[in-house]
């Protein structure tokens, strides 16, 4: 069996469908574990054949029992894991638990079989390098992150919803308070079009400009590290590269960005990638399909203007 | 007072990292440094140990530069092994743990990830081995009547946790800005011991066929003007 855990219902659907082509080419049976969760119908849709339903919160301790007694039970020949914050705490203590190895952020599963395995891989060394990997032992366990695999829906696929007991267990962690940050709609794995901007901005006001931007195009603004994490002029949901979020848009508008390989780690997946900086060296250039020398504060209002004539 | 374990890695200098003609990553000559977000983890150790008393222990993957350099820092005593490369995190969690195993501890602290490798899996392992609590992602962090309370960075909300000593945390790099030691720290730090360990044979639970440079195709076309770059953008939207 294939077995898939997100506490996020989106990027389960998503690795369900890898997990069925990988079920389906090992004859197997592609199975995902739902904790106190209702979008059923919708699991069978993307592809899973069984539903095992927990009527508990995902919470660390109470993921790493289930799964792990799950694992003695069933037996199953890969666990993928969702790549949230949950499920990359979550995936490396059941690994350990039950003495495996896993791949963390798996971004493709090859299953070609070379020399009977399935291969995996990852980004590794800072993103330069693409590592593929086998895991010795069963259960082959690997995260996934959100917005790698195609979700594939099939309404008319039915499956079979199993309960499962639950031994309640302590947990060692007490949540005394929860600070929600402030509401964001943006996904930005979601976004066709990204308009992202780096240190190349000089204020926070001058966001402004790229947002404007963004809207002409019908696009999410995105940015680099240092404007989410240093300058904090952006929330965390915008940030991507290799510490903050994976996106593969049809358009990725880089703006006053430099280039460095954490951040292309983040991008690299995009159709068409679009460059706009005053340093003609800047690494950026060698990673565009389209790029502009010159200051942003020049470019960046005319091309948005440009850009409403058309849009 | 809490006896505190520190967890540090050290890496190649990713940007030094060359790639040679079959694709294939050239470590040698790179210079190695510790892991960015290890030494936030020192750093939080070092700050609780300021407030608290107590002892700071760090455990080094690497050699005695990285030693030297975290006691510097700060850190009382430094144990050191080399890993190999290859290794997975199933075997150093299994090679810290089993040392861990041997002291007393109130607290380790680790980063939430190495940066060359960004696993996030060292950490929950070696509390899964040591069968203690583990908080993930701080980005703040306090001792308090036997109990350690984090505030967690999650996707869309912070959690502020609370569990009992002993306990493991890993930390972003947004928790602090670490120390840079003074030569006066520097020079004093090199009294204190390096002491290496024993090495063992570690458990691996992932095999890595190959490592490739990612290939980057991309057209690469400068454009002259507003105009041409707003066709671009136009055609390929
Ligand atoms: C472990 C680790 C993880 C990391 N993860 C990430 C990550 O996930 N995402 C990420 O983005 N970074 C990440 N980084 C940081 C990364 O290495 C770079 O430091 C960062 O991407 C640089 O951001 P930047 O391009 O905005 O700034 P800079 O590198 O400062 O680039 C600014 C650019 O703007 C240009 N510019 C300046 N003024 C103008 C102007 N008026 N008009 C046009 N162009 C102008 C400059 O020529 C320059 O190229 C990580 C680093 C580490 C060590
Ligand atoms: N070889 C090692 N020796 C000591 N500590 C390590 C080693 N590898 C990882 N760590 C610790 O575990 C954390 C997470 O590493 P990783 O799982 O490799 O992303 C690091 O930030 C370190 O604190």
């Amino acid at each position: 069996m294939i077995l898939v855990f997100s506490e996020d219902d989106e990027n389960a659907f998503e690795i369900l469908g890898k997990g069925r082509e990988i079920a389906d080419s090992m004859k197997s049976e592609l199975g995902v574990i739902s904790f106190g969760n209702d979008s059923s119908e919708t699991f069978f849709t993307c592809g899973a054949d069984k539903i095992y339903f927990i009527d508990i919160a995902p919470f660390p301790d109470h993921v790493v029992e289930v799964i792990s007694n799950f694992n003695e039970q069933y037996k199953p020949d890969m666990i993928l894991i969702g790549g949230t914050k949950l499920g990359k705490e979550v995936a490396p203590r059941i690994a350990q638990r039950l003495g495996v190895g896993c791949v963390t952020d798996c971004i493709d599963i090859d299953l070609s079989m070379e020399e009977g395995h399935l291969v995996l891989k990852r980004l590794v060394l800072g993103g330069r390098f693409l590592a593929s990997q086998r895991l010795l032992r069963k259960p082959q366990i690997a995260t996934i992150p959100p917005g790698r695999f195609e979700k594939k829906m099939d309404k008319t696929r039915k499956g079979e919803i199993i309960k499962i007991p639950f031994k309640p267990v302590e947990s060692k962690v007490r949540i005394l308070e929860i600070k929600k940050k402030a509401p964001q709609e943006l996904k930005i794995e979601e976004a066709d079009i990204i308009v992202a901007v780096g240190r190349g901005l000089k204020k926070k006001e001058d966001i402004k400009l790229i947002e404007s931007l963004a809207y002409a195009l019908g696009g999410a603004v995105g940015c680099s590290r240092s404007i989410a994490a240093d300058l904090k002029w952006l929330p965390e949901e915008h940030w991507v590269g290799l510490s903050g979020h994976k996106v593969k848009p049809k358009l990725y508008v880089a703006i006053g960005i430099s280039g460095q390989v954490q951040h292309i780690a983040g991008m690299r997946d995009a159709k068409t990638i679009i460059a706009i900086n005053n340093d003609p060296n800047a690494p950026i250039f060698k990673a565009c399909d389209y790029g502009i020398v010159g200051n942003l504060y020049e470019i960046v209002p005319k091309l948005t203007e440009r850009l409403k004539k058309q849009v | 007072m809490p006896e505190i374990i520190v967890c540090l890695k050290q890496i190649y200098d990713l940007g030094q990292i060359r790639i040679d003609t079959s694709k294939r990553p050239v470590t040698e000559g790179s210079a190695r440094k510790i892991s960015d977000f290890d030494k936030n983890a020192l750093e939080e150790a070092l700050r609780i140990k300021e407030k608290h008393g107590g002892n700071v222990l760090a455990l080094i993957g690497g050699t005695k530069d990285a030693a030297k350099e975290a006691l510097a820092m700060g850190a009382d005593e430094a144990f050191i092994y080399q890993y190999t490369e290859g290794i997975d995190p199933l075997g150093t969690a299994s090679i810290l743990g089993a040392f861990i195993q041997t002291i007393k501890y109130d607290l380790i602290v680790c980063g939430e990830a190495s940066i060359d490798e960004y696993l996030f899996q060292v950490g929950p392992r070696l509390a899964q081995a040591l069968g203690i609590p583990v908080l993930t992602y701080a980005r703040k962090m306090e001792l308090k009547d036997g109990d350690i309370i984090v505030e967690r960075e999650l996707e869309n909300r912070y959690e502020v946790s609370k569990a009992k000593l002993p306990a493991l945390v890993t930390v972003t790099k947004e928790i602090n800005q670490p120390r840079i030691p003074t030569l006066l720290h520097i020079l004093g730090a090199s009294k204190k011991k390096i002491i290496e360990m024993s090495p063992m044979k570690p458990e691996v639970g992932v095999e890595t066929l190959r490592i490739l440079a990612v290939e980057m195709k991309r057209k690469e076309v400068i454009v002259k003007d507003i105009e041409e770059l707003a066709r671009a953008i136009l055609s390929e939207k």
